[in-house]
């Protein structure tokens, strides 16, 4: 808050303290809706942009955190809206050949790399951008499931059982597009 | 008891949302039962993994480029710095008034002089009122028009405040 008031007095450049600070979590989000690191900046720039405008209407009732990511989801879901960008399911047979593509070069990487937390990244990535957002909130966001629930616009019981599906169709993922390494790592 | 609701009290439990009293079952469950212990391990790697993945990070000139855009922009005042209270007010009268000018309209349209028929009980024949000439106005249709815009407005201030209370943060 403190920096929050300083930005609004006039010190503009205290602000670059706050982005620096949440610019990987909002990158991130971004990037679960909008799949090119290039667009998903131009993205994210707007998101700070926007919070940034907004400012002046933020009274701390919700954590700073919270509020932007809020913003952010709502920007990615309009940019995804706009570009009509490919967001489609991996079940979905229309992008099956895209997504073999994908886990090929994902695979390569993961030989490279033979960890588990880069598997999981690889298998986040597989996943439907919607449960993508709701794991990486949960576990990367620091938000609880009231914060996350008032961030994507839904009830709590339906965050929770998303997060559940998530983390389910997450590991069918991992066992269908990594099992050689499911067996290695796990 | 199948996979899928073992793997969703597990998840509770891991996750901290069961309550004591679940917390216990669970935790005699895991200790004593093979398949619940196995499976409790698997899911405690994955959530353990979920936990320990890797933030996405833009180029390394993303702040500079946001300072710059920010640079060009200005911040914009609270919106009930902006909005005129008296404004507010002045749309209620408008309202008000308008629906004292239809009321007044359409009294004056009442014949209240009493004919030789039985009273009726509210002191007006309503069979003797000009419908037509009340419906058929000018007038009439632009009250009706008026009012059908100003209830179209209202319907979206509502469905928008009330989008803005579950999405955007006071």
């Amino acid at each position: 808050m403190e920096i929050i008031s300083r930005v609004l007095q006039g010190h503009t450049q205290a602000y670059a303290t706050l982005v620096q600070r949440y610019q990987n979590f909002v990158f991130t989000i971004v990037l679960r809706y909008i799949k090119g690191r290039e667009d998903a900046e131009e993205v994210a720039q707007d998101v700070f942009v926007k919070a940034f405008r907004s400012l002046d209407n933020f009274k701390g009732a919700s954590k700073f955190s919270t509020w932007l990511y809020t913003i952010a989801t709502t920007t990615s879901i309009t940019a995804l809206r706009k570009t009509k960008l490919d967001t489609q399911s991996l079940d979905n047979e229309t992008v099956f050949n895209k997504a073999e593509t994908i886990e090929g070069s994902i695979k390569t990487n993961t030989i490279e790399q033979k960890s588990r937390v880069a598997m999981v990244n690889n298998a986040i990535r597989l996943l439907r951008a919607d449960d993508a957002h709701v794991l990486t909130l949960f576990y990367k966001g620091e938000q609880t499931l009231e914060e996350i629930a008032q961030i994507c616009g839904k009830e709590v019981n339906a965050v929770k059982v998303q997060l559940h599906r998530a983390r389910i169709r997450l590991k069918e993922k991992m066992q269908t597009h990594f099992k050689a390494d499911v067996a290695d790592i796990f | 008891m199948n996979k899928a609701d073992m793997e969703q009290r597990l998840w509770e439990y891991i996750d901290g949302f069961s309550m004591a009293e679940e917390n216990a079952v669970v935790e005699t469950l895991i200790r004593e039962n093979q398949q619940w212990r196995q499976l409790y391990q698997d899911l405690l790697l994955v959530h353990q993994s979920l936990a320990g993945i890797d933030l996405e990070q833009p180029a390394l000139r993303f702040t500079k480029n946001v300072m710059d855009e920010i640079a060009k922009n200005a911040i914009a005042p609270a919106t009930r710095n902006y909005i005129n209270p008296k404004i507010i007010w002045g749309i209620t009268a408008f309202f008000i008034l308008s629906i004292l000018c239809f009321f007044i309209y359409g009294l004056g349209q009442i014949n209240w002089v009493a004919s030789s028929a039985p009273a009726h009980p509210l002191g007006i024949d309503l069979n003797k009122i000009n419908y037509g000439k009340m419906f058929n106005s000018t007038v009439m249709n632009v009250f009706v028009m008026v009012f059908a815009v100003l209830g179209l407005m209202l319907l979206d201030e509502f469905i928008h405040n009330k989008q803005k209370k579950y999405h955007t943060p006071a």
